[in-house]
């Protein structure tokens, strides 16, 4: 057996699990690490970014496109506590990541040592499992550990403390990676309850006005084939949440769009009225369902999720189902073929079926966001053309990611994924700054593809410093700024809900020239105030394949994202669908 | 309504924190936390109790099983069970309140575990309102000092919370 340093054992780790890059940040704690890293022949790739938010961002942005854990490298103290925004972030949604973050020798532990902070204590409510390592002969199985629980039942971001004095060089001791690790108070679900879906077979072939919802869990649970299959079994109308576009195929015909605050009016509406609502790898979470109380008030809830804990937690399901959406949807449909061959009439009935489909299609064409256009004319560019645009320039086909406020809505609305893993934005917990280092880590992941990131003036100054490290790592991402000169989300608040008292919404004229500070970071600025210019600037943008262009584009700075539920105490089906226009 | 949560758990740093943090995170409450090693020196056992509805409890329950560290869980008031607070209390006992405190300590089957010349020092076992109805019955002395060790509790019958 091999004899090796902590440090090494880390190096070695990693390459043994088949890492395929780092993402991180040098300091004190860790250079023992960094050194065995150095030293590793044909060792896992190390990618330097500006700061250890973004080296999170990145590591997540990689995870999400490729369905893989993503790894961060920190220091401890300040490059452990830079960490937790990102942190946080996967955490929210499921995203599996494994960070290292060094931490003072064991020794000084607890004496507020230079650079110590409790990382295991700070993280805690925001991982999904912590360690921290007393001795270098454990870092084999811990590593393994951390793994398998990041990307195993609901993933999570899982953090490994490591005392500088673990890592040593000067101490050896035997290595051998695990193949797997058992873990005795661990062991989630592999199966769903059979009973419960031969219940949900005869539920769903029953229903009458039925809607399939399906979010982020389809996507982590590599099962939007299934739900595609299922769909189209029944032909039953899907609407996916923010976390889950693309899982269905956002051009199919049985595809309403969006659901919730910012979803598609035959989305919300239809959930409203539906009888029975699948819900599948989704959470019920605030944003998707306005007010509680009124939510959906004739429906039965089928729900479907790994995570026993997300199941009735806001909304009381009718019929759980804990299990692994694939081997759930797999029985689902067996058994609805089964049902269906052992019943004479039709099922599900297909005059009732008609019927919704016909008034599902009424909606579509009343307030649908593609019932001719849904938005606004003005001098400007309206920033939802920027979206169809980048569609059309990059056929439907690219990842995109985005920060948080208006530009993200209107890419979730208007950028028709139709596979998954190619929309990449921060979900629950609403992270700006996450953008930019997200596309790094898309484009490292995928070289070939195109990667771009919509994001807004407030969003990308929150991580611009990663310029910096595209141009290190020649990442020809494309950021396309949708510039309004506003903090645009909050200032559509303020319009509405404060009468139009912007704030601390906007810069004044405190914004850099962003063409000049994307050339000093070495790479390509274009301007566009022009709707005539846009197509053309767009597709000269992504024909530059080897440069990142940052697209700054000057939109409509009154526009406001539409629909949007009407809060407080609305309803799925209460949205404002214009300024001056109620569902 | 209140409810008795036993918990067999990791015997490892920092896993009694992410139990009580989890509570406070999620806005729970803990009325009262009992944590010691069990035969098995690898696990420990708490118990805790704690007050909601139906669904809080289900929730409750829900979130400890995903902490990594939690191995079981049940709510021992699902079913019947035994439940012990251990209490010591301080009262200054002078002249004829010194008759009067052992009279009240036996009724309640407790024991005066130390004396001094004008203070006892009691220890009472028994459910949380025997306690509480000891320390009421208390009320007209000078209660100088109360420590309580929190509910411990344990199904009746062949129930068991083990591996």
């Amino acid at each position: 057996m091999e004899l090796l340093s902590g440090g090494e054992m880390i190096a070695q780790a990693l390459k043994d699990e088949g890492v395929e890059f780092i993402f991180g940040y040098p300091g004190g704690a860790v250079l023992h690490i960094y050194d065995a890293l150095f030293k590793s022949d044909g060792g896992v790739p190390h990618v330097l970014v500006r700061h250890e938010q973004a080296a999170t961002h990145a590591a997540d942005g990689y995870a999400r496109a490729t369905g893989r854990p993503g790894v961060v490298l920190v220091t401890s103290g300040p490059g452990a506590t830079n960490a937790i925004t990102g942190i946080a972030t996967a955490y929210m949604d499921s995203i599996p990541m494994v960070v290292f973050s060094g931490q003072v020798a064991s020794h000084l532990i607890g004496e507020d040592a230079f650079q110590e902070t409790d990382m295991v204590g700070v993280s805690r409510p925001i991982v999904k499992h912590s360690f921290m390592v007393r001795h270098a002969s454990e870092l084999p199985e811990t590593i393994k550990k951390a793994f398998t629980l990041a990307t195993t039942g609901r993933p999570g971001p899982v953090v490994i403390d490591i005392p500088k004095d673990i890592t040593r060089p000067d101490e050896k001791f035997e290595y051998h990676y695990p193949e797997s690790v058992r873990m005795r108070s661990y062991s989630p679900a592999q199966r769903g309850h059979t009973g419960q879906i031969k219940k949900a077979a005869r539920m769903l072939l029953g229903a009458r006005r039925p809607m399939i919802y399906s979010g982020g869990g389809v996507i982590l649970g590599e099962a939007s084939d299934l739900l595609v299959a299922l769909a189209k079994h029944l032909n039953y109308p899907v609407t996916n949440t923010l976390m889950g576009l693309g899982a269905y195929p956002g051009s199919d015909p049985q595809f309403l769009g969006m659901l919730g605050m910012h979803g598609f009016y035959e989305a919300n509406t239809a959930m409203h009225n539906a009888d029975v609502i699948l819900a599948v790898g989704a959470r019920f979470d605030d944003r998707v369902t306005n007010t509680v109380s009124k939510f959906c008030p004739g429906a039965k809830i089928i729900h479907i999720d790994i995570d026993p804990a997300s199941i009735s937690k806001t909304v009381p399901a009718d019929i759980p189902i804990v299990g692994p959406v694939r081997e759930v949807l797999t029985e689902l449909i067996a058994q609805l073929d089964k049902i269906q061959a052992g019943e004479p009439e039709p099922l599900p009935d297909p005059d009732a079926l008609a019927r919704w489909w016909q008034q599902i299609e009424e909606w579509r064409g009343k307030h649908g966001l593609w019932s001719g256009r849904r938005y606004g004319e003005s001098d400007y560019i309206m920033p939802q053309q920027v979206i169809e645009s980048l569609y059309r320039a990059t056929a439907g086909d690219a990842y995109v990611t985005s920060d948080v406020g208006q530009h993200q809505m209107f890419a979730a609305q208007y950028y028709r994924f139709d596979k998954p893993r190619r929309w990449i934005n921060s979900g629950g917990l609403g992270t700006m700054g996450f953008g930019l280092p997200a596309a790094m880590g898309v484009k490292l992941a995928f070289p070939d593809s195109d990667v771009a990131c919509v994001t807004g003036e407030g969003s990308i100054q929150m991580n611009i410093q990663e310029l910096s490290t595209c141009k290190q790592y020649n990442t020809p991402i494309k950021i396309i700024n949708l510039r309004n000169n506003y903090l645009g989300m909050v200032k559509q608040w303020q319009d509405m809900q404060y009468e139009g008292r912007y704030a601390m919404s906007t810069y004044e004229d405190s914004l850099p020239d962003f063409i000049k500070l994307v050339e000093a970071y070495g790479h390509v600025g274009m301007q566009v105030r022009k709707l005539a210019d846009l197509d053309a600037a767009m597709d000269e943008a992504f024909a530059m394949r080897d440069r990142l262009v940052f697209l700054d584009v000057f939109v409509d700075p009154m526009e406001h994202v539409y629909p949007m539920h009407v809060a407080p105490n609305g309803s799925m089906k209460d949205m404002w669908l214009s300024k001056n226009e109620r569902s | 309504m209140r409810r008795i949560i036993a918990i067999l758990l990791e015997n490892e740093p920092g896993a009694l924190s992410r139990v009580v943090g989890l509570f406070s995170q999620r806005g729970y409450n803990i009325e009262t936390l009992n944590v010691a090693p069990t035969e098995d020196p690898t696990l420990s056992r708490l118990t805790l109790t704690t007050v909601g509805d139906d669904k809080h409890i289900e929730q409750i329950t829900k979130h400890l099983h995903r902490l990594v560290d939690v191995v079981k869980v049940i709510d021992l008031t699902g079913g019947a069970h035994v439940e012990r607070d251990l209490m010591l209390i301080k009262v200054r006992a002078v002249g004829a309140q010194r008759e009067e405190i052992k009279r009240t300590t036996d009724i309640f089957r407790g024991q005066v575990v130390d004396v001094a010349p004008n203070v006892y020092t009691i220890q009472l076992t028994g459910t949380t309102d025997k306690l509480d109805s000891f320390v009421s019955a208390m009320a007209e002395m000078d209660i100088l000092e109360v420590v309580r060790s929190g509910v411990a509790g344990i199904s009746r019958g062949d129930r068991v919370l083990r591996l």
